[in-house]
């Protein structure tokens, strides 16, 4: 069903060109994959390749002394379409990538790839690149997740958070214990430092609020156990799932809006049961203090230093160190949006995302899978729709109902053919918009009436009619049956 | 919410980043307290009311980070531009006559009233979208209201916090009599106390002694106040507020006195560690100049005097934020004795009361009569009477007559809005004279109409209620009220602002009433519908035999007896038969 193209330009600096080139420079290139989903649904992938060698400028920003100079350098010199790919062929000996590493990827939409060894090498290798940087088999299943047999998905699959057009985040402060513990945390500062760079880059791909909140007396739904070797209290793995739950009926919901809410939240534990650490499986303690929910958010647990002298006046103030906690959130926000970092082989290096947070070709990634999911969700949602409308036949179905369901089935065509030629930005939006039509056309209120009611309530009114009308029917019916009886046991009496 | 599976992660830390920022105080306040009165006929009631300010302005998307103030109220408040939103659920009637005025009356039911910003273009949608969201903050049906019981009043609901303009057009106001409020809606009402009811006067709010109560009101009030003095900038205030009215003669065996714990089954070990103030007060003023015959315990440490409401009120004071309460005992159950059985008081009774009917006959047409009283010895003063009555009452506005001492007394202001079948409700606003000492009647006649038979509540034979109307007036003081400030007055003074020192704002409201309409038999159809299918089917049936039936000629059988006999004998013979 789904084609998706990739654009790949592969730049040859001189010196770098392999001896066994089919053809000579600049020449096209395009290699097809499948990846199967389930029996209906396949995923072709289409990799375009161009094979060219460097222009003056690039080879004049190819000369930069490190590679991240000459990343910033190439940045300008690029295609700079969304989901667009360049890859510069360095010579082997080349003092740009550091010793031992073969590939450099930058903080834009670009990557450096030391030559060696023939062609077939060189492909492999940018192969590899390509599914770091666009999407791998299991990004795009993830995606798919709805549509694949349970068993098949790995446990990050139903990790990150579904496609939406908008996200809430909220970070609520827990203090179960406002007697003892005055807890202060600059969240407006820290949210304006660290979050919002990340959120400004995200925001090509959903609409962002972040609020907090304090809550007090709001405690864990688990007694922590007291360890005595450590005069700590721990939290172990498998009871973190009944952590949430009481915690959560306290968070309030968004009432104001529809997006689905990430939830992080900072607990300061009781002062009776200070300091607190949370185990993992193997029993030793997590060197963050804090766990992750999929598809719903993180929790970290702060630990307050104990007052040195016990006669320090209640109730303790408090403030927490933003930095700790944000870098924490930041990495778990990462996480649930699928942008973790996955290993490597060593001979990559990833360049950091600086301040912004995000690398371009990570939002690239982040685009893959949300136009896919979309795709995908799109058509659950008309395929349900037009289920209901074959189970209830006398529903009405009115005009506005009928061109968003048309709306949505145009555009998510055309994502699938922006997607197919590999332009991922207009396919994007065009399968934001088949979400938002197939939503409207799927929750309008006129196809939820209680009147359509079901048939057999209509049959069960005309039972007055109908019972007394069988009795003769059947009467008669049992008459003739008796009579053929015996009229097929007279012939033996009289044999 | 469902269960929720949690994975472990270790979490590698990022690069490090900038230290963190300046300390801000905290902008925001709460204040917490309880107001217990014994009402004149033996009664107590007790107020609680949970204020918190928060000096930031809550426009659209300017804050988002809450500490004490709930975010799911702010959020909405600036979402949908709210400037100021009052909703009561209550349960029961607060009977005027018998219990004096009220600090807070609220109408039996739900009543939402909100004035929106001047920004809203749509305010209609608006209102739509906050009465279903605040359905589901409350649990309470809210999400009933539509055009068909929704008004804009002009005179009757003026902004009580900061307003630049009183267009009404931004104010939309509703009630639902038919709401039963109980515990499903305290609960998400308590959630949103900061402290909860973990801590503070809130451990008091059990919910099954608050439902075991003739009256229960519970409201929450979002208005923006000045932050200061000059007024330069704006703070919001939310305050909840929650009366409730405990028979106390009925429950104590036939004894006035009261205690905290008789009337919560709890009492007060702390205040809430958030509030900047935690306070109790006990109305003990004296009546009818007869002194000290009510005794407190424990002896309260202070005692406030403060004019309310044209008397004169003298509170005992318990500051739960004082160290010295809590040293002597550990809880505080405040104990009220009278020192001698009352017998046969005579009621006080308020100035303004005001009492509604429905009278006439038969399933056609009917007559709604309101009586005000106006109980002031030599004062005459003004009232604003509003009425909302539902489209399924006709009402005849030329049948309209207000009688006072035998004459006919007309209205200075009358503003009547036709009802639309089902699309909008009748409204009627006058401003009304009293005359001192008087009571004044209002009627009105009505014809009821016919409902489609889907329009039918649940169980159309108990009735259809009709919202209580509202009088608002400035009321004059018998004694002379001084200016006071309203920050540092309690609470319970401090929501309606009086004018100037000689009248005192009241709002009062009538009781619902409730109107047999014209119902049909709902189940007639089904009842015609077998009848006829039984015709039919039997009828059916006749021709049917009459078609299908084979006659023959019976022979006649002789001997029948004799012949069965003979037939037996031949059987056992091994003979054919005859």
């Amino acid at each position: 069903q789904f084609q998706l193209a990739v654009p790949v330009a592969v730049v040859f600096a001189p010196g770098s060109v392999p001896g066994d080139l089919p053809r000579p420079l600049p020449f096209r290139d395009v290699q097809e994959t499948e990846i199967p989903v389930n029996l209906k649904t396949t995923v072709t992938t289409r990799y375009e390749t161009i094979y060219r060698s460097t222009t003056a400028q690039e080879e004049a920003a190819l000369g930069a002394a490190t590679a991240r100079e000459a990343d910033a350098a190439l940045h300008p010199l690029q295609d700079t379409s969304l989901g667009s790919l360049t890859m510069y062929v360095v010579p082997e000996m080349s003092s740009l990538l550091p010793q031992g590493v073969s590939v450099y990827v930058g903080k834009h939409r670009s990557a450096l790839v030391r030559a060696g060894g023939g062609l077939a090498a060189l492909r492999a290798r940018l192969q590899q690149l390509t599914q770091v940087m666009a999407f791998t088999v299991s990004s795009i299943t993830a995606a798919l997740s709805d549509r694949v047999p349970d068993g098949q998905l790995g446990p990050d699959a139903r990790r990150h958070l579904k496609s939406s057009l908008g996200y809430e985040i909220t970070f609520s402060l827990l203090n179960p214990d406002p007697k003892s513990h005055a807890v202060d945390w600059d969240i407006e500062d820290a949210v304006n430092r660290y979050v919002q760079p990340v959120l400004d880059k995200l925001s090509l791909v959903a609409n962002f609020s972040v609020d907090s909140q304090i809550l007090y007396y709001a405690v864990l739904g688990v007694t922590p156990r007291f360890d005595k070797e450590s005069s700590s209290f721990l939290l172990s793995a498998h009871s973190l799932p009944h952590v949430i739950n009481p915690v959560e009926a306290r968070l309030g919901s968004s009432a104001a809006s529809l997006y689905p809410v990430l939830n992080f939240l900072l607990y300061v534990p009781e002062r009776s049961h200070s300091p607190l650490y949370i185990q993992d499986k193997d029993g030793a303690p997590v060197s963050t203090n804090a766990f992750h929910s999929p598809r719903w958010g993180g929790i970290m647990v702060y630990n307050v230093e104990a007052p040195a002298s016990p006669q320090t006046s209640l109730p303790l103030h408090v403030e927490v160190d933003m930095v700790r906690v944000m870098e924490v959130f930041l990495a778990q926000l990462r996480l649930l949006f699928g942008l973790s970092r996955e290993e490597l082989p060593p001979e990559f290096l990833l360049e950091s995302p600086g301040n912004e947070g995000l690398a371009d070709w990570e939002l690239d990634r982040l685009l893959w899978a949300h136009t896919v999911e979309n795709i995908a969700t799109v058509s659950t949602t008309l395929t349900s729709l037009a289920q209901l409308l074959d189970k209830i036949g006398n529903i009405v179905i009115k005009d506005d109902v009928a061109s968003e369901v048309y709306r949505a089935v145009a555009s998510a065509q055309s994502a699938v053919a922006e997607l197919a030629v590999g332009h991922l930005h207009s396919a994007f939006q065009a399968s934001k918009e088949a979400v938002t039509s197939s939503e409207r056309a799927f929750f309008d209120p006129s196809l939820l009436h209680l009147l359509y009611f079901p048939d057999d309530q209509k049959f069960a009114i005309y039972i007055p009619l109908f019972l007394p009308m069988a009795v003769p029917i059947l009467l008669s019916l049992a008459k003739i049956v008796q009579e053929t009886r015996q009229r097929k046991k007279e012939p033996t009496k009289l044999d | 919410g469902g269960m929720l599976a949690a994975a472990v992660l270790l979490l590698l830390a990022a690069g490090p980043g900038p230290g963190p920022g300046p300390v801000r105080a905290g902008r925001d306040a709460l204040r917490e307290e309880l107001l217990l009165s014994p009402l004149p006929d033996g009664d107590v009631a007790a107020t609680f009311q949970f204020r918190t300010r928060w000096d930031a302005d809550l426009q659209r998307g300017a804050v988002s980070h809450y500490r004490l103030f709930p975010k799911a109220l702010g959020r909405l408040v600036a979402a949908l531009g709210v400037r100021e939103l009052h909703l009561a659920l209550t349960q029961g009637f607060w009977r005027t006559r018998l219990w004096g005025q009220p600090p807070l009356q609220a109408p039996p039911g739900a009543e939402l009233w909100v004035w929106f910003q001047p920004t809203v273009t749509d305010v209609d949608k608006a209102w739509e979208e906050l009465s279903n969201i605040l359905s589901g903050i409350f649990c309470a049906s809210l999400n009933f209201i539509d055009s068909t019981n929704t008004v804009t009043p002009t005179a009757s609901f003026k902004p009580l916090g900061l307003a630049n303009g009183t267009d009404h057009h931004l104010l939309r106001y509703a009630v639902l009599p038919r709401e039963v409020v109980c515990t499903e809606n305290l609960t998400p009402w308590k959630k949103l106390l900061p402290c909860g009811s973990k801590a503070g006067l809130a451990v008091l709010l059990k919910a099954e002694r608050l439902f075991h109560s003739s009256y229960h009101s519970q409201a929450v009030h979002i208005r923006p106040i000045c932050r200061d003095a000059s007024c330069l900038a704006v703070s919001w205030e939310l305050r909840q507020t929650l009366t409730v009215v405990f028979d106390t003669f009925s429950s104590g065996q036939g004894k006035k006195d009261w205690s905290l714990f008789k009337m919560f089954s709890r009492t007060l070990t702390d205040a809430c560690p958030l509030a900047s103030q935690s306070k109790v007060y006990v109305d003990i003023s004296p009546k009818n100049k007869e002194k000290e015959l009510l005794e407190v315990t424990p002896p309260p440490a202070s005692v406030h005097e403060a004019v309310v409401q044209g008397d004169k009120r003298t509170y005992a004071v318990y500051d739960l934020l004082s160290p010295s309460l809590f040293n002597t005992s550990r809880s505080l159950n405040v104990q009220l004795k009278w020192k001698r059985p009352q017998d046969s008081l005579d009621l006080p009774t308020p100035v303004l009361h005001a009492q509604r009917y429905v009278s006439g006959y038969g399933l056609q047409t009917g007559e709604i009569s309101t009586l005000i009283y106006n109980t002031h010895p030599y004062r005459a003063f003004p009232v604003i009477l509003l009425e909302t009555v539902p489209w399924y009452l006709r009402l005849y506005v030329h049948t309209l007559t207000i009688i006072t001492k035998g004459k006919e007394n007309k209205p200075s202001y009358i503003h009547y809005q036709p009802a639309q079948d089902r699309r909008r409700p009748h409204l009627l606003e006058m401003l009304i004279q009293l005359p001192a000492n008087s009571v004044t009647k209002i009627t009105i006649q009505f014809e009821r109409a016919l409902l489609k038979w889907t329009e039918y509540t649940p169980d159309p034979n108990h009735g259809f209620y009709v919202s209580s109307s509202v009088l608002s007036a400035l009321v004059p003081s018998v004694i002379a009220m001084k200016d006071v400030d309203v920050e540092q007055s309690p609470l319970f003074t401090s929501l309606f602002p009086s004018s100037d020192g000689s009248s005192y704002f009241v709002r009062l409201y009538t009781e619902p009433l409730l109107v047999n309409l014209p119902t049909p038999d709902f189940s007639m159809p089904y009842n015609v519908i077998c009848l006829t299918c039984t015709v039919v089917a039997v009828c059916y049936g006749s021709f049917y035999n009459l078609l299908t039936r084979t006659f023959h000629v019976e022979e006649p059988s002789r001997g029948g007896l004799a012949k069965r006999l003979a037939n037996i004998i031949r059987k056992f013979r091994g003979v054919p038969p005859l």
